[in-house]
């Protein structure tokens, strides 16, 4: 039955793709679309919660005869699809209310509407998909729907190349994808999930297909060294569709990932764990670095992103690492992390890109160094955009915190792991999540600090305006779901359990009923975290103080000039840019990572030319690694080129010797 | 009825964290003023500084947002209550399940990134001087602070202060060669958290080398004041976090009597005095830094942690 509202609403947004289709050129269509869309998703949210929480403890499946003539194509709603339904549709469904204000900004509306509902339609098919042709259809389809979004501007240089590079590189995950099926289903080709769960395969295969997982899933997800493309494309779509990219569909992979690996796999064997949290623990740092270094604010959003699913796949390589050991306790532990961390980037990343949205709505500037002050002319979006970076930051009380914390505990059960490169590994592991978490803070000060403190830096930024009902709707039911999630994460835990059970058979002890809704994920003696106590703490405490002070001291204030040391400067070009902040930063870190490197050009005394300053920098995982690739298609392609100028007889030479070597290996091979 | 006590006992603790912070600071003052020949200002003197800036009117520069006039309060709040959550002179008190270890060091990173803000607010070059370079030294300290925590965790089995406190006093601690390490480690954390000399020197307002007194240059008043007393109460938070973790002895537990709980307050003041005559040595000893030579300074602090975490494996073995 929840299986059956499920696929209509898919239905429902397919058609509507279609008639969006036709109806192009019509003002209303925007309205309808993004109304549509956002009741099939409230429809499809309240299912997928319904299961999750109420979990009925089998799955629903249905068969569809459409697909392959004799497979047909499969679905199947389990505990772990729900979850990432729940996932998807609020990130549907803030975003459609999003669109309802933001599209109609929209100058190219017939190149977004069609795609919307069919990219939300896609999402949800992957994670219902129970057969691995399905699968990848939808998954293709996903890519090809979020594609021609991101060419929605595609008069754009810059876009058309994120473009081009996107499609590339999904079709190499795809690609990857595609071999890991074909390896689980075997030589008998059992496409079914059924069918794949109950076959055994070789530790060979297991860990090839470990691999194409990780390229497969983790170029969608945007794991470095495959994060090249995501910086690239996410920021190039429309806002509330650069939220679903960066908040939702990365989800949709890490899903893929949970599903191939966890589930389709069978048991795990100890180093899986130690390569997942190694790439994890890469990304989470060097994502942050990236966007530290970056001045465009959705840009910056998207390189976040990176970092963040860093930090979820350092949470499942653990779970996988505790699951090859047979400690399942430990495993439920990491894989509720990971996936409390999905679910809360998936709501503040989601709404940060909001709020960059109404940003760029504002004022039609990404570039935070033309920012600035907008504070005072946008109030909400500043105060939405405060609360999403304080919770990406992992800063109590609010969500973010809650999942890196429970990764840190999970961290801290690795000496119990017997093997050595993993002991030494993880609490590596965890000083680089630090490290992360202290860098993102940095970041989202400069962010934050950049756009909306300050003096406005450009009339563009002094004449913004506050963006529309809709728009701070959608922002503000993330917000509070930031918050609840931060103060009440004892629910959100014990809604995991489910599915960890699932997965590993084993579930975190249920926190609801603990004292005053404190956390305890082993035991009480061990690490206990409670939000809701310390969040009224601090508000009391704030407000007393405040109180106290206003009521029995002084309460005057008096406007006046900035002092500034007693050197005010009248130019806003004189205050801190994104650029100068970032810079000790990058010294102490930059110059290893990127190759950074600060030139100073000072005339000699009396000479008035100005003095220059120049910083260069590198990407080193585009120069190491696909700038060689890019060489050698380049030369390949030069060389190929001649015999698209042979004459007929060249080619029917070439297509017979073809035929000739052919028939010849196969000769052999029998 | 035991619940009351319970949460009496808490609030004794908070009472206790905010009086005497201020006096931690005027006393290690006092003691380098005492260090350089000279005879500085009374013990008492943060007091009534605090006392006359919250009855001056605070003067707000024209473009600071409500971000400038309420970040104030949120570092105030959240600062204090992360210092009334570390063990002062009883464990066990009955809020202390609400943060563990971690859990109090993000609490102390909240209430940086509502100060890292306010010196952008007004945008001037001097406050973004120092929130950048706040960020900077927090991305290094951080990280440090971790291994700290993973060492005594991987020790006490705990990262809750009350285990780790009944840990080391307990009898199977013996001679650890880690925990001194992570002791340095935690003591050069805390001094660059505290922008104390040799990282940043609260004492200066010479523009090229201030940190913090450079985010909060605007600052005045009512303002300035609950400013002051966090970063006091932030002082005192990591004394009492060095002496809950490396020398517990004469804490009480909650539940125990009157007695305990005197036993308890007595040393801890021993504790802060011992602590903070050590603190003025070292900073009298000490020139300042340039500010690029703090990620050595930091570098080695997340060094001796890994290093700690790394012995304690292979002693564990042998």
């Amino acid at each position: 039955m929840a299986l059956t509202i499920l696929l209509s609403c898919v239905a429902i947004l397919l058609a509507t793709s279609a008639l969006a289709v036709a109806g192009a050129r019509k003002s209303a269509t925007t309205f309808c679309v993004y109304s549509v869309a956002l009741a099939v998703s409230v429809a499809a949210l309240s299912i997928a919660c319904w299961m999750l929480l109420t979990n009925p403890g089998s799955a629903a499946t249905m068969q569809l005869p459409i697909g392959l003539p004799w497979l047909g194509a499969h679905f199947r709603l389990d505990v772990l699809a729900a979850l990432f339904l729940v996932v998807i549709n609020l990130g549907s469904l803030t975003a459609s209310l999003y669109g309802l204000g933001y599209g109609r900004h929209e100058p190219t509306p017939g190149r977004v509407l069609p795609f919307f509902p069919a990219f939300l339609a896609g999402m949800n098919l992957v994670v219902l998909a129970d057969d691995a042709f399905t699968f990848l259809l939808t998954w293709e389809f996903m890519s090809l729907t979020s594609w021609a979004l991101v060419m929605a501007h595609h008069r754009d240089r810059d876009n058309a190349k994120a473009g081009h590079i996107y499609l590339v590189m999904a079709s190499f995950g795809t690609l990857s994808l595609l071999l890991a099926f074909g390896l689980l289903a075997g030589p008998d080709g059992g496409y079914g999930f059924d069918a794949i769960r109950s076959a055994t395969s070789s530790p060979g295969v297991s860990a090839t297909v470990l691999a194409l997982a990780l390229i497969g899933a983790g170029s969608k997800a945007g794991l470095v060294p495959l994060h090249v493309w995501l910086p690239l494309a996410h920021p190039a779509a429309p806002s509330h569709v650069s939220a679903l990219m960066s908040g939702v569909m990365t989800k949709v992979a890490v899903y893929a990932f949970v599903r191939i690996v966890f589930d389709l796999l069978g048991h795990p064997l100890w180093w899986w764990g130690a390569v997942v949290v190694t790439l994890g623990g890469i990304s989470a740092v060097l994502g942050v670095l990236y966007a530290l270094m970056e001045h465009d604010l959705k840009r910056l959003l998207a390189y976040h992103t990176v970092e963040n699913i860093g930090i979820i796949f350092i949470g499942l390589g653990l779970a996988l690492a505790f699951q090859g050991n047979d400690m399942p306790l430990a495993a439920a532990l990491a894989l509720t992390a990971a996936l409390f961390h999905v679910f809360n980037h998936s709501v503040f990343k989601s709404l940060l890109f909001f709020g960059a949205g109404a940003v760029l709505t504002a004022t039609g500037e990404r570039d935070m160094e033309h920012l600035g002050g907008l504070i005072h002319r946008m109030p909400l979006t500043a105060i939405a955009f405060l609360a999403g970076s304080t919770a990406i930051s992992a800063l109590p009380p609010f969500n973010g915190f809650v999942s890196e914390w429970l990764t840190f505990q999970a961290i801290l059960l690795s000496p119990k792991l017997p093997q050595w490169p993993l002991k030494f590994l993880v609490p590596a592991i965890g000083a680089m999540l630090a490290l992360s978490a202290a860098l993102a803070a940095g970041c989202f000060v400069k962010a934050f600090g950049a756009t909306f403190l300050g003096r406005p830096r450009t009339s563009a930024s002094q004449r913004a305006q506050e963006t529309d009902a809709f728009s701070l709707t959608a922002m503000f039911i993330l917000v509070l779901l930031c918050l609840i999630a931060g103060i009440l994460p004892g629910y959100f835990i014990d809604a995991l359990a489910p599915v960890t059970q699932q997965l590993l058979g084993a579930q975190l002890p249920a926190q609801e009923q603990l004292r005053w809704l404190t956390i305890v994920p082993i035991a009480e003696s061990r690490s206990s975290y409670n939000g809701l106590l310390l969040f009224v703490l601090i508000a009391t405490a704030g407000w007393l103080g405040a109180y106290v002070i206003h009521r029995w001291a002084s309460h005057a204030v008096r406007r006046s000039a900035a002092w500034d040391c007693g050197f005010p400067d009248a130019s806003p070009l004189t205050q801190y840019s994104a650029g100068s902040f970032a810079q000790p930063i990058r010294r102490v870190f930059g110059t290893l990572a990127f190759h950074a490197r600060e030139q100073v050009y000072m005339p000699a005394p009396g000479d008035t030319q100005p003095a220059r300053f120049h910083v260069s920098m590198r990407d080193l995982v585009w120069d190491s690694l696909y700038a060689p690739v890019e060489r050698i298609v380049g030369f390949a392609a030069d060389h190929f080129n001649k015999v698209q100028s042979w004459t007929i007889r060249a080619y029917l030479s070439l297509v017979f010797s073809s035929v000739v070597v052919l028939l010849a290996v196969l000769a052999l091979w029998n | 009825m035991e619940l009351i006590v319970d949460a009496l006992v808490q609030l004794v603790q908070l009472l206790l964290v905010l009086s005497i912070a201020p006096l931690l600071t005027g006393y290690v003052r006092k003691l380098k003023a005492h260090l350089q020949r000279r005879r500085g200002p009374p013990v008492l003197q943060p007091y009534r500084d605090l006392l006359k800036l919250i009855r001056k009117e605070a003067v707000l520069a024209d473009n600071a947002s409500w971000v400038f006039r309420t970040a104030p309060y949120a570092i105030f709040a959240t600062t204090l209550i992360a210092a009334a959550l570390v063990p002062t002179f009883a464990t066990g008190l009955v809020f202390s399940p609400a943060a563990d270890l971690i859990a109090i060091v993000a609490l102390l990173g909240s209430a940086r990134f509502a100060l890292a803000l306010a010196g952008l607010d007004v945008g001037t070059s001097f406050g973004g001087i120092g929130s950048s370079r706040e960020m900077m030294i927090a991305s290094l300290a951080e990280p440090a602070m971790l291994m700290i925590v993973f060492t005594v965790s991987l020790l006490a089995g705990s990262t809750q202060l009350s285990s780790v406190a009944a840990y080391v006093q307990g009898p199977e601690l013996g001679l650890r060669v880690s925990l001194g390490m992570s002791l340095v480690a935690l003591i050069i954390v805390a001094i660059a958290e505290n922008a104390r000399i040799p990282v940043d020197n609260p004492a200066t307002h010479l523009e090229l080398t201030m940190i913090h007194e450079a985010m909060i240059l605007e600052y005045s008043g009512r303002h300035l004041a609950v400013i002051e007393a966090a970063a006091s109460l932030k002082l005192l938070l990591y004394f009492s976090l060095i002496a809950c973790m490396f020398a517990p002895w004469g804490l009480a537990t909650a539940g125990q009597g009157f007695a305990d709980f005197a036993i308890g307050v007595g040393s801890y003041i021993v504790k802060l005095a011992v602590g903070g005559f050590l603190l003025a040595v070292f900073e009298t000893g000490t020139a300042k830094m340039r500010v690029f030579r703090v990620s050595d300074f930091l570098g080695a602090a997340l060094m001796l942690g890994l290093l700690a975490t790394l012995l304690l494996f292979v002693s564990q073995r042998g």
